[in-house]
């Protein structure tokens, strides 16, 4: 178990990552990005049983990202664990890279499927959860969705064969930020009370802040406890989390830092001082 | 004069027919698979009973999986599924897979070049009585536009079979469209059948006829009446619409200069469209095309409703007397 000071100083770097990958890329999704960051380490360095030098590992656990725009956070992730050199970051949205502007499976080692369109990672996420349980595999399925995302009729499908089957092998968990493209998600189309729709339709509803690690690390352990029912974790997160100026905008939700006096600004929230451009030289520890 | 290919091993369909519905070849090809080949399983939208899954249901009950009435859910769990090392068979009407669920088939599943067979149902407006919201009439351009789908429209139920035992041998999408009612039985388990090579069931060089689905039968039929007349038709069954013969639609442009197409489907983007895209790139021809003119259908006997919307053998005949004017 990795320690929680760690797993802070961490998320910290993986804030970075993303925006000075978006700020090269000059497009992309920052603000639902910064919200899913703990959720992520907190999951990638401290529960997911994988192996980075070898993504298709038999006795992997999965991790599908349903919210297929914040693809950076899932590539920093990925680069820091060593699905691939962080030097490919640099690439992210450009041509010949291997990371899409949304995640495409066959192209970026680590990315169990190719999603983007949403409403449909978390009936891939189900499936593989169904495949795995009736081969008798010991498997988890994680699924990241959007809260907005969740305006999709697909999900509430899903939710229902999820449940119907009793995939307890399978772990959702919701990024709550309360902003889509729109507005606020109770403006553009009220999800709540969305624990209580989860525990409607059968789900073992755990809440946290989503930026409490200590938490998230919790709920991933619940869910491991967990018999009979799939889990869905509501993380209350805030979109844009850790740059100020991004924090609950939701017209960051698809725009990138401008290179320059933005994503320098943005870092410095972040306590990272260097000129932008260096921290693509050093590696992630790097602090400057 | 030409005539019927002995080594095609077709049914004495002059004599009278067998009349099969298409899906009994699916049910039959999928119970064969249950019994041989353990990856797969056979995923339903609550049409057990009418798209055959039934059987799988009552056969190898560990083998069905029902997701009610959820058919987006369903093919994007396919895919889910097909990366554990299954092979699953996703089944319901070609109206609600083809179309409601087309972005899980297009983003999900051919993008992300999944392992999923689709056996679309009620293809056609022969599935009569029920009217225009089941009768699907759009999927062959739907399905043949997605990079990486293989889309077969099989002629009679055992070409179903075939092709659908063919799919779980093959890695990546396929898309199996087949109908409802009961269609002559023209082929034989002695009938060849490759996915992605067009037979020539009947040689002839004035004019090639090119048909899929029950249309190959109609096809027949009108070469038959042609023959009376002195006009010597080659017959066509371009099952596979993805990936075309290129070569036996060239060779029959090339040799018999003029083409008509039938299926039992909207006349655009359809096989029509496919032929079209050949012909005109390849050997251009007069060509005409014989399916649904750009309407909806309604409800009505399934016999009816071909003859009144224009997809018989008479029909292809007229289309073939106005390409053997055009032809120089």
């Amino acid at each position: 178990m990795v320690e929680t000071k760690e797993l802070e100083e961490i998320s910290r770097k993986i804030r970075r990552d993303i925006m000075v990958m978006l700020a090269e890329a000059g497009s992309g999704h920052s603000g639902g990005s910064l919200s899913a960051v703990e959720v992520l380490v907190s999951l990638f360095w401290n529960i997911l049983k994988h192996d980075p030098e070898n993504p298709a590992w038999e006795e992997r656990d999965w991790f599908v990202l349903s919210k297929g725009h914040a693809c950076p956070v899932l590539y920093a992730v990925l680069a820091a664990r060593g699905y691939f050199p962080r030097e490919t970051l640099w690439t992210l949205r450009k041509l010949d890279s291997i990371l899409q502007g949304h995640p495409h499976r066959l192209k970026t080692p680590g990315v169990e499927f190719s999603t983007g369109s949403l409403g449909q990672g978390l009936s891939l996420a189900t499936g593989a959860a169904m495949g795995l349980k009736r081969q008798g595999k010991p498997n988890s399925v994680f699924v990241l969705t959007g809260d907005g995302e969740q305006t999709e009729g697909a999900i509430w499908e899903a939710g229902m064969t999820a449940a119907h089957y009793r995939l307890d092998n399978l772990c959702a968990v919701c990024d709550r930020n309360y902003l889509m493209i729109d507005g606020n998600t109770e403006e553009v189309m009220g999800l709540d009370p969305l624990p209580d729709k989860w525990r409607a339709f059968k789900w073992h509803v755990i809440e946290v802040d989503g930026h409490d690690l200590r938490q998230l690390t919790y709920a991933y352990q619940r869910f491991i406890l967990e018999k009979k029912r799939p889990t869905m974790i509501i993380a209350n997160t805030i979109k844009g989390r850790g740059v100020s100026f991004m924090e609950n905008q939701a017209d960051w939700h698809g725009a990138a830092p401008k290179k320059g006096e933005q994503v320098q600004q943005a870092l410095a929230d972040l306590g990272f001082t260097a000129p932008w451009e260096e921290y693509m030289k050093h590696d992630f520890d790097w602090l400057g | 004069m030409g005539g019927i290919r002995e080594d095609m091993h077709l049914a004495d369909y002059r004599k009278g027919v067998d009349m099969v519905p298409s899906r009994d070849g699916y049910g039959h090809g999928l119970l064969w698979l249950c019994e041989h080949d353990d990856r797969v399983v056979v995923c339903d939208a609550d049409l057990a009973k009418s798209t055959r899954t039934i059987w799988v249901r009552d056969k190898f009950p560990e083998k069905h999986v029902d997701f009610g009435i959820s058919e987006q859910d369903m093919l994007a769990e396919a895919g889910g599924m097909s990366r554990t090392g299954l092979v699953p068979f996703v089944t319901t009407y070609g109206v609600f897979v083809a179309g409601r669920a087309w972005d899980q088939v297009r983003t999900s599943i051919c993008y992300g070049d999944l392992n999923v067979k689709i056996g679309g149902a009620h293809g056609g407006i022969s599935v009569g009585p029920d009217g225009p919201t089941h009768q699907s009439l759009e999927e062959i351009p739907l399905m043949r536009v997605l990079p990486g789908m293989t889309l077969v429209v099989p002629t009679d139920a055992p070409e179903c079979q075939k092709a659908t035992i063919w799919a779980a041998s093959h890695e990546g999408p396929v898309y199996l469209r087949f109908g409802r009612e009961g269609v002559p039985v023209i082929t034989t388990e002695e009938t060849p059948f490759t996915v992605g090579r067009a037979e020539v069931y009947r040689d002839g060089d004035d004019v090639a006829i090119i048909a899929c689905g029950p249309l190959v039968y109609e096809a027949l039929v009108a070469a038959d009446t042609l023959a009376k007349e002195g006009i010597d038709a080659r017959v066509i069954n371009c099952h596979t619409i993805k990936p075309m013969d290129v070569d036996t639609v060239v060779t029959a442009a090339r040799e018999c200069g003029a083409v008509v197409t039938a299926e039992e489907a909207q006349v655009y983007g359809g096989l029509g469209g496919a032929i079209a895209e050949v012909i005109c790139q390849h050997c251009p021809v007069p060509m005409r095309i014989v399916g649904i003119e750009d309407t909806f259908g309604e409800s009505g006997s399934p016999r009816e409703l071909l003859d009144r919307y224009g997809m018989n053998s008479g029909n292809i005949i007229a289309k073939v007397k106005e390409v053997l004017k055009m032809k120089k």
